[in-house]
Order: structure tokens, then sequence, then C-alpha cells
């Protein structure tokens, strides 16, 4: 086996992705952006299903020139594509005995690895009679049995019940910390790349706008996308980013009296509960979020439609470059 | 896996019985003719006789003389063919694979129209203004109406043109034609389905049917033998219970 | 007719159950009028008649034989139309599809064109082995192929379509050739379009006379199957031809049905 020294990569997919990525082994990058940025695209072109021009080295290996069963790649696809007609044992063992394990020793390192993701009792079963979250572990097991050098995620746990998602998600955990090929883990949710990632990609119309450690991308993010996904409003100036939790913004229904720059009209276009506030999205000349009270709510009758005034105290704001 | 290697072998025992059932040209045993249609009752009944006598299988493949003949001519397999007409047989005889032919037989047109004749026909002269039908230019019986209503003059239009003496019978069996231009032996063959109504006409220009042994033949004595046993008095008689006339 | 009381989208409309009715009749009263229409003694005559139990038998193994070489051919086919990405694409899938709106007459003259004795391939063949294909057992399922395979070939590339690419990746990604995925996943998956263009290419085959009869003749024994011998039988004996319809129409629902419960997904 080759030394292992991750992933140096950019992918060029026209009209649709022009990303770089350097990832070292053991190391997970969550990819995040919003619908299209082409995190998608990215997971297929490092797969080799969507052909890509540019630089892909894994290992020291060149990876585009080969086809996707030459790239030592484990794929969880968003939808799984678990084999329909196959038995969960032999998903996972297919992956083995296409590189030539024979059937009984496949089956028996995939029934371990069943067993690593506590679904062994299921080993006969089909895909279909699977819960959600059951086929996720296994398309989990099936992506990590080969001993892939790279092991891509798209979207591990979309469409699971949030406390199945909790589990799994810490598990999976587990999994990486274990593994030492290279993870690229695309997700939109801000815990994931929070909790399992490594490093932060921001991917933004198919290109990587921003990639750091998670909490220093969160504490600055450089895109609306990021900022919404941890939370925070942003605003560019210039060159320069500023950004301040929902939290410290004041809502009112007239201008407030003193001439601070930090504020801005708006209509009010939904409101959701979010912990012990209510958090509502206003739009105007800038998109931007705010927190108040239940109470605060009921007063300003803050319902889709209602003009408002936002505000927020300077000190409450993080000023940052917008380029590093 | 198992299961489709053994699916595979069942296909394969499928498909041994093939080669055997090619067909035999050179088998020593069989006995070919191809024949028109219009002979499928005669030569049944003569090929039975040949059988008993010279115990080999007689295999009869019967269709549209023109067809035949093509297929003569491009080498099918075949002892003897018998068509309806010249024409045909000439088809076979110019490509050199047909013998010399011989008239074996003599038929001649007649109207056949639906049972108690709803239409009054009476003769050639009564088909203007009803409908009537005929068989196709292309096949024997077509090209013998067409001389028929040339030679006496009559510019008639038929209400259709059917592919075979069969397909034309039907049409007046059905009602769905007042008269159809037949031979004689299919007017007969239909039985009390239909009323025969003689032509006078018609005997000045009869149809003459051809045998002929065919190149081919893997026996030329054998092929020789059926000829003979057509020609001679055992098929004059059947032919002649049918309805054609005989040399 | 009445509908279910699952039926909570109302009362289908008559201006659609009336062509629907209309369409069953179609398909089902000239069946039903032949079936009156034979004379008992006449089926039971037909039933013990060697001709029909040569022609069936010969019918019966002609068009199993065809499928099974439209299935050999006729998978890789819909395979590479449906799989690969290839210039000409739609001019491949064009040139195949032909022979399904031909004149089963044409396709006959065409065979003879290309394998009879005289024919472009047909001659040099016979000068080689001896072997010609026309009135041969051969001819006929080598016609039966000709008419069956371009049905064949699109129903099993619409069930390969239907079954999608999306396994098809996931399968390479874990590093499965394309035969591999082809054998395990692909074929598997179409199964079930698969069965049904395999169906479909046997019943066409079944029916198939004008090809058959241009480009091989009319044998007993060696090419006269079973819509040959109902073709000839009805030149004397209008009333033999019915019963031998009747045996033939049985036989090919029987089989569909059988088929259908082995093979055919059914419907709820």
């Amino acid at each position: 086996m080759t030394a292992r020294t991750g992933l140096d990569a950019n992918l060029v997919v026209p009209d649709r992705l022009d990303a770089a990525l350097a990832v070292g082994p053991g190391e997970v990058v969550a990819v995040v952006g919003p619908n299209g940025a082409g995190k998608s695209t990215l997971v297929h072109a490092l797969s080799g299903l969507v052909p890509a021009t540019g630089r892909a080295v894994l290992d020291g290996a060149d990876l585009l020139g080969r086809t996707p069963r030459e790239r030592s790649v484990g794929v969880v696809f968003q939808d799984q594509r678990l084999f329909p007609h196959l038995s969960a044992l032999d998903n996972v063992a297919f992956g083995l005995r296409s590189r030539g394990a024979d059937n009984r020793a496949a089956r028996a390192r995939a029934r371990d690895w069943l067993e690593r993701l506590a679904v062994a009792d299921l080993a006969d079963r089909r895909p279909a009679q699977l819960s959600g979250g059951q086929a996720q572990r296994v398309a989990i097991a099936r992506a990590l049995v080969t001993d892939p050098d790279l092991l891509l995620l798209d979207e591990p746990f979309t469409g699971l019940d949030v406390g199945v998602a909790a589990m799994l998600r810490i598990e999976l955990g587990r999994h990486l910390a274990e593994f030492r090929g290279v993870t690229v883990l695309v997700t939109h949710d801000a815990l994931d790349a929070l909790t399992l990632a490594t490093s932060l990609a921001v991917l933004h119309q198919g290109r990587v706008v921003q990639h750091g450690a998670p909490d220093e991308v969160a504490a600055r993010p450089r895109t609306e996308h990021v900022a919404r996904l941890v939370g925070l409003n942003v605003i560019r100036e210039g060159d320069r980013l500023r950004s301040f939790s929902p939290a410290a913004v004041t809502v009112g229904l007239q201008a407030p009296a003193d001439s601070t720059r930090n504020r801005w009209q708006g209509v009010v276009r939904g409101a959701a509960p979010h912990g012990d506030a209510i958090r509502i999205q206003v739009s105007g000349d800038r998109d931007l979020i705010a927190d108040v009270t239940p109470a605060a709510s009921r007063e300003l009758a803050l319902v889709p439609g209602q003009q408002v005034w936002l505000s927020v105290k300077e000190t409450a704001v993080t000023t940052y470059d917008a380029t590093s | 896996m198992s299961r489709r290697w053994a699916a595979a072998a069942a296909a394969l025992a499928l498909l041994s019985p093939l080669p055997g059932c090619g067909a035999d040209a050179d088998a020593d045993d069989t006995l070919q003719v191809l024949a028109a249609s219009s002979l499928t009752d005669v030569f049944t009944e003569l090929a039975e006789d040949f059988e008993a006598e010279h115990d080999v299988d007689v295999e009869l493949s019967f269709g549209s003389s023109t067809a035949l003949a093509e297929q003569a001519a491009d080498g099918a397999p075949g002892a003897v063919l018998a068509t309806a007409d010249e024409t045909s047989m000439a088809v076979a005889e110019d490509a050199g694979s047909a013998n010399p032919p011989t008239i074996f037989a003599g038929n001649v047109l007649v109207l056949a129209t639906p049972a108690g004749n709803p239409a009054g026909i009476t003769g050639l002269d009564d088909l203007a203004g009803t409908t009537w039908v005929r068989c196709a230019d292309e096949v024997p019986c077509g090209r013998a109406a067409i001389d028929l209503l040339s030679s006496v003059g009559l510019d008639l239009e038929p209400d259709s043109l059917d592919e075979d003496a069969r397909s034309t019978l039907d049409k007046v069996i059905a009602g769905e034609a007042d008269a159809a231009l037949v031979y004689r032996t299919d007017a007969i063959a239909a039985g009390a389905d239909v009323v025969t109504i003689p032509v006078p006409e018609a005997e000045s220009v009869p149809s003459s049917y051809y045998i002929a042994t065919l190149t081919q033949a893997p026996d030329d004595d054998l092929a020789e033998a059926f000829v003979d046993l057509v020609l001679g008095g055992v098929g004059s008689e059947a032919l002649q219970e049918a309805g054609f006339a005989t040399p | 007719m009445s509908t279910t009381s699952t039926d909570t989208l109302g009362r289908p409309p008559l201006v659609l159950m009336l062509p629907a009715a209309a369409a069953v009749l179609l398909l089902v009263l000239p069946l039903a009028a032949m079936v009156v229409a034979t004379d008992p003694a006449s089926l039971v005559d037909a039933l013990g008649s060697e001709p029909l139990q040569e022609a069936l038998w010969l019918s019966l193994v002609t068009s199993t034989v065809a499928m099974l070489f439209c299935l050999v051919l006729g998978l890789p086919l819909a395979w590479l139309l449906a799989r690969v990405d290839f210039r000409g694409r739609r001019l491949v899938r064009a040139l195949v599809t032909v022979p399904m709106v031909l004149p089963p007459v044409v396709a006959g003259v065409a065979l003879r064109a290309a394998f009879g004795r005289s024919g472009l391939f047909g001659e040099p063949l016979l000068d080689a082995t001896g072997f010609a294909f026309p009135y041969t057992t051969w001819g006929v399922v080598l016609a039966h192929v000709f008419v069956s395979l371009p049905f064949v070939t699109i129903a099993i590339e619409g069930g390969l379509r239907t079954a999608g690419t999306a396994y098809d990746d996931a399968a390479a990604t874990l590093g499965a050739t394309r035969w591999t995925t082809f054998r395990r996943v692909t074929v598997p998956l179409a199964l079930p379009g698969i069965a049904a263009g395999m169906v479909l290419g046997w019943a066409r085959s079944l029916g198939e006379f004008g090809a058959t009869i241009t480009f091989n003749g009319n044998y007993p024994g060696t090419t006269q199957t079973m819509p040959t011998l109902i073709y000839v039988a009805r030149q004397s004996d209008a009333d033999a031809a019915l019963a031998l319809s009747l045996v033939m129409l049985v036989v090919s629902v029987a089989v569909l049905v059988a088929l259908r419960d082995k093979w055919l997904v059914a419907a709820p």
C-alpha cells in the first residue's frame, strides 16, 4: 500500500464545478453550500462517475485517469443505492467480491462490518425491509468494508428521523476517527460540520470560497449560506464582512431613535420557534434573522407581511476580512 | 447459479432436434411434391396411393403456383412441381429447375353464386351492375379470368381481387358478393354453399395444369414414378372426380 | 360496471369507460366468435391430425429457439443502446427497429435477398458449407429472429432505462467491472423488462407467417408452422382451418398465462 499523503484536488466540471480542496490523511472535510452549489458534483467527480478535468491526487496517485472501479473510493450515496435484489449482507459483500475475494471470505468480512454498525441481525433482509436508519448503516458498512483510501459521504443523514440521525452521527464519528483515509462529507447540517469534520469547505457556485477549521469558519462566515447554517447574520461592506448573532438584534415597529448605522427596514417573511425564542426571517435591503421573545413576538404582531425595523449595537458585531 | 445453467442446458436440448428436422432434400425415403393449392384434395389422395406402392413418405407442399415455381427456381427442395398454369411452370423451367412439363389436367372457369343465386345470374352478361369478384392478376385463376373476359370482349371491373381461389369463393359463401369467377373444381369443392353456373364461353379458353419433375430431385426415378401415377388411370380418375378435365 | 369502494376519486367518467369497453369488445369478440363458429367434430379431428401435431410442435420449438437467440443477441444490443453513449446511437436504434414496421412479406423478400440460395451472403455460405437457410427449420428460426428481435431489443432497452444507471454507478464505485455490473446488477434489476421482451418476442414469433412462408415455403414437418398450416388448410377446408385456429388460440393463451404467472409482475 502506498504511503497516505491525503487528497490534493482541483476539479473542473464545465459550468458546474471548479473546486480546489486539500485534505490530509485521516481528516474529514465537511463540504457545505446551498443547493446547486456543486456538492454532489464534487462527490461524483471524486468518485469518477462524472468526468472532470484538472487535478486529483490521492496518496500520490493521479485519480483522473482512472475509472471509478480503479479508484479506491467508498461512496455513501444520498439515496443510499443499496442493491434492491441483494440482502444487506450481499450488499456489503459486493465490493469485496468485485475485487476478487471469494464468496465465503467476503461474507465473513461483510458480517463483521454489519456487526460493527449494529445491524448484523438484519443481514438477510432486503433493503426494502430496512428502515431508513438501518439502510444507512448498511450503506456505511458497504462503503467502509473495502477499506477505501477516499470515503465520500453525500448527505448521509438526510431523510432520517432526528433521533436516528443523532445516534448515527455519534457512531459515524467513531468510525471516522478510526478511518485512516480521506473523508469528504457533504452536508447541509451545521451540526455535522461542527461535530464530525476536521475542516469545513464552503462551496458557492462551484467554487470553494472558504476552507478552514470548522469553528473558524463558523465564527467568520464568508457567505450568507454559511452564516445561515451556523445561525449568524453576515453583511458584506466592501472587502470586509460583519457578522452578528440574531439574539443581538432588536426588533421594533418604528425606526430606532438613535442614529446607529446598523439599522435596516424590512418585511417579516417567516417565524419559527428556536429554542426559547422565536426566530423571524426579515427581507428588505438585507435578508436577516432575529430572535425575539414569544411575548415580544405577540406584542409586535410579528406575522408574515409585517413591516419592521431591525437594529444591532456596534459592540455585538464582529468585523473581519472577506478574503484571507 | 446452477439453476441458470440448468435452464441453458434445457435450451440447448430444445435446439438439438433442429438440425435433424432440416429439409431432408436428399433423404432416400421422402418424395417432396410442390403442388398448387387447388390440387390439395386430389394430390393428398394420390400421395396415399403412392406411399402404399413405393414405401416412401410423400411430403406435399401446397401453395400458390407462382410462389412454388419461384421456390423451385430458387433451388428449394422438391422432386415434382405441379402448377395451375403455364406461366408459373415457365418460371421454374427457365431457371433450369424443372424438366420439360406435361399437361395433366384442365380446368375451366365457372360462375359461383351464393346458395339460391339471389342476384339471378345466368351468365357473364349478367355481371354488369352486380358485386362480383375474381382472383388477383398475379395468380393463375386471375390470369384465366382476364383471358376469358377479353376473349368475349367484356370490359368489367371486379369489386375485389383476391389472393387465391379460396378467398374469392369465401366472398360468395359469406354473401358479400353476388358472383365469383372461379375454377369449376373450386366451385365443386365448396359443395352446397354455392350454386355453380357453367360459362360456355370459358370452354374455348381452358386452363391447363402442368406437372414436371425437378432437376434437384434426389431420386429421378421416384419423381417420374409419381408423375406417371398422376398421368395414369388412377390419377385421371381422381382428377375427374374432383371436376378436372383430363387429356 | 361497478367500481370498488377504494376508488376514492369518484366514478370513472363515461367518456373514458365507453371507449375502454369498446376496446375490450373489439379484442374479445372476434376470438369469441371463432370459438362459437368452430365445429366440435372438426376440432376433435384437428387435434388428432398429424399435420397439426407436427406444425404445433414446430411452432413451439422454433418460437422458443428464436426467443433464445433474441435474448442472446438482443440483450447486449439493448444494453449498448441504453448504457453506452456512442456516435450514431440514434441511427443504430432507428435501423434495428425498421423490421418492426416492415410488412412481413417484405421481411421475407429481404431475407431471401440476403440469405437466399443466391443471396448476398446465402450464396457464399452455400458454396462454402453446402448449407442454405431457406426451406429449412433454421430458416424458420432466422425469419422469426429477424421479425422478433426489434421488439425484444426495444422492450429490453425500455426495461434497462427504467431500471436506471444509479445502481450501475454504485457497483462501479464498489470496484465492479462493467461485465460484473451487467451480470450482478443490471440484468437482475431489469429482469421484468427482459422477461416482458422475451414473451413479446416469443409471441411475435409464434404468430409469424408472412416472412416465414416467403422465405421458407411450406414444407410439413420442416417449415410448416401453425400459421402456415392454417393458411394452407383454409384453401381446402374452412372448418379445419377454424379448428386449427382455435387450437393455436388456446395454446397461445395457455403459454402466455403460464409465463405471466411465472415471470411477469402481476398487476395488483
